[in-house]
């Protein structure tokens, strides 16, 4: 929303499938209950993060952002693989076997749940942005920020409001993911250019894009698949995200030139 | 400061000389290595303000089409060589006439250099002409014919010599009215434009140049080590590799790069010491350095120097 480029997104998605993982096996605490507990906490982590860390080191510059989260996620990926090694690890809850009949095909339960969730979110963020101050407010800076600055929206703030509900939303997908899904330490960089292409295809900071966009590759993902065999099939979000960038760079759906 | 330059090229002449064991002569072998590999982002990034996260795309071409020339077809490693480094000048050029035409700048650019990376990283992995998963093994036939050396200090030399060409190229670049040029673009590309600056030719020709010394790296790669796959070649570690040492020793100077790489070459070898040889410290170190740096040294080490003197 913020034309925020956090290539840290990715090592913070592997922190709360870590974080997640360790509530369950250590606590007992099911992924979907953690939620209650990580969501809040990435907030927090992630407002505190933006706001302490990322802003004074990179001096509000746009590539300067790109460095410093790409400093950041160096230094997170390599912390998790010092304390928890590059091991695999999954957990085993007994709903992840049961599978619901839709219809055409039959889909795992806990893949429902996350489809279900990700519609959830996304009409919860678009009431937050179109009717609340702050979702107001987050527009403003975004499209004007010295101006928003001159009503009297404290600029700063915004930004790391905008970073924790970033890192909030990423830690309750973490929840989502992880009774189908593995951890490593390196678990989050596949998702990161994911992550870009999605919104860039969908256009930045427009929800219908990103929920689209995401549509979008899903399908590329699995036909380039099917089509170019396991190895080759990488190519076809990468290729989407160069032709995207080049061509159209505001997406589907953005506005702005 | 031709003093000083004097100094360090006598001090990088003699020492085999005086390093003994194998280890420290690799260790000042890879420094090199580092150092021409940034130099290589250094010219775009540094000089060009143009922020490259897919440098490997350019040692990666190096290092595969040197590869695939020498193994596949059997040419001579000097032949391979000069088509390597002239097929990183072109990849350079294609990605930056299409990066460049279509207006990418910033961290948009930084985007498409870390996609295109990525997928000839995928091509690289997936074409069995080049070794798909298994990468390219070169086979080892010392000889000075074969661009291979029996003696290690022999590739200490030959990539110091690469590294005083790909200096003193960018020292003649930074005096140029293309270097003018280059800083121009990266201060304000806007004003540089409305003073006629043509801004598309002269990064396109940065990154031509930047491609070709990067190749060149891969090259000298492909030679020392042999073996060259598609994460080595195209992963993303080599494109931060390359933007580390620059950023950490002074981006947009001609030495930054070189003082970058002996810094981190240093930095590896200190925590190793003294926290042990776990997986992901050395890299811990240089992440927790490169925030410090941008944070307090946006100059790099270049600037702590220049600021005392």
């Amino acid at each position: 929303m913020l034309h925020i480029i956090n290539f840290a997104h990715g090592s913070i998605l592997m922190l709360a499938l870590y974080a997640g993982f360790f509530l369950f096996t250590l606590g007992g605490v099911d992924p979907y209950l953690a939620v209650l507990i990580l969501a809040p906490a990435f907030f927090a982590g992630g407002y505190l993060l933006q706001r302490y860390v990322i802003a004074p080191v990179s001096f509000g510059k746009d590539t300067n952002v790109l460095l410093v989260t790409l400093g950041l996620s160096i230094i997170i990926d390599n912390l998790a693989l010092y304390l928890w090694t590059s091991n695999t690890r999954t957990i085993d809850v007994g709903y992840a076997q049961v599978f619901v009949d839709v219809g055409v095909t039959a889909v795992a339960l806990p893949k429902l749940i996350a489809l279900g969730a990700a519609v959830l979110i996304g009409i919860l963020f678009w009431l937050l942005m179109t009717r609340t101050d702050a979702g107001k407010a987050i527009r403003a800076v975004s499209k004007e920020r010295q101006g928003a600055r001159i009503v009297g929206i404290n600029v700063e703030h915004i930004f790391a409001l905008s970073f924790g509900l970033g890192s909030a939303v990423v830690a309750i997908a973490a929840c989502l993911l992880l009774p189908t899904f593995y951890v490593t330490p390196q678990v989050g960089n596949a998702f990161v250019l994911i992550a870009f292409t999605t919104v860039v295809l969908g256009g930045m900071g427009s929800f219908i894009g990103a929920l689209v966009g995401g549509m979008v590759l899903g399908i590329v993902e699995a036909y380039s698949g099917l089509l170019l065999g396991e190895s080759l099939g990488q190519i076809g979000i990468f290729v989407i995200f160069i032709l995207v960038l080049l061509f159209r760079p505001t997406g589907l759906f953005g506005q702005r030139a | 400061m031709k003093k000083i330059l004097l100094v360090i090229i006598v001090f990088f002449l003699v020492l085999p000389l005086f390093v003994e064991s194998r280890f420290w002569l690799g260790f000042w072998t890879t420094t090199l290595f580092f150092a021409l590999l940034g130099q290589s982002w250094n010219i775009l990034g540094g000089y060009g303000g143009q922020v490259s996260f897919g440098h490997a795309v350019f040692f990666g071409t190096g290092a595969y089409v040197s590869a695939v020339l020498q193994v596949r077809l059997g040419l001579d490693a000097w032949t391979s060589a000069a088509i390597a480094v002239a097929a990183g000048a072109l990849v350079g050029a294609f990605i930056g006439a299409l990066s460049f035409r279509y207006g990418l700048r910033g961290s948009y650019f930084a985007l498409v250099t870390l996609a295109f990376a990525e997928v000839f990283r995928v091509l690289a992995n997936a074409w069995d002409f080049t070794g798909s998963g298994f990468g390219m093994l070169v086979p080892m036939k010392p000889g000075a014919a074969n661009l291979q050396f029996a003696d290690r200090s022999g590739f200490y030399y030959a990539i110091l010599l690469l590294v005083v060409l790909a200096y003193a190229l960018t020292w003649r670049v930074e005096r140029s009215r293309f270097g003018a040029y280059l800083l121009a673009i990266r201060e304000n590309e806007d004003a540089a434009r409305a003073l006629g600056i043509n801004a598309f030719r002269i990064k396109l020709a940065a990154i031509t140049l930047s491609g070709a010394m990067a190749a060149m790296a891969g090259v000298f790669y492909i030679q020392y080590y042999l073996f060259v796959d598609s994460h080595v070649g195209y992963g993303p570690a080599m494109s931060v590799n390359a933007l580390l040492a620059p950023l950490i020793g002074g981006a947009g100077t001609v030495l930054g790069p070189l003082i970058g790489a002996v810094a981190l070459g240093s930095l590896a070898e200190l925590t190793s010491l003294l926290l042990g040889k776990e997986p992901g410290v050395n890299l811990l170190a240089f992440g927790v350095l490169l925030l410090v740096i941008l944070r307090f040294l946006p100059n790099g080490l270049m600037g702590l120097l220049r600021g005392r003197s």
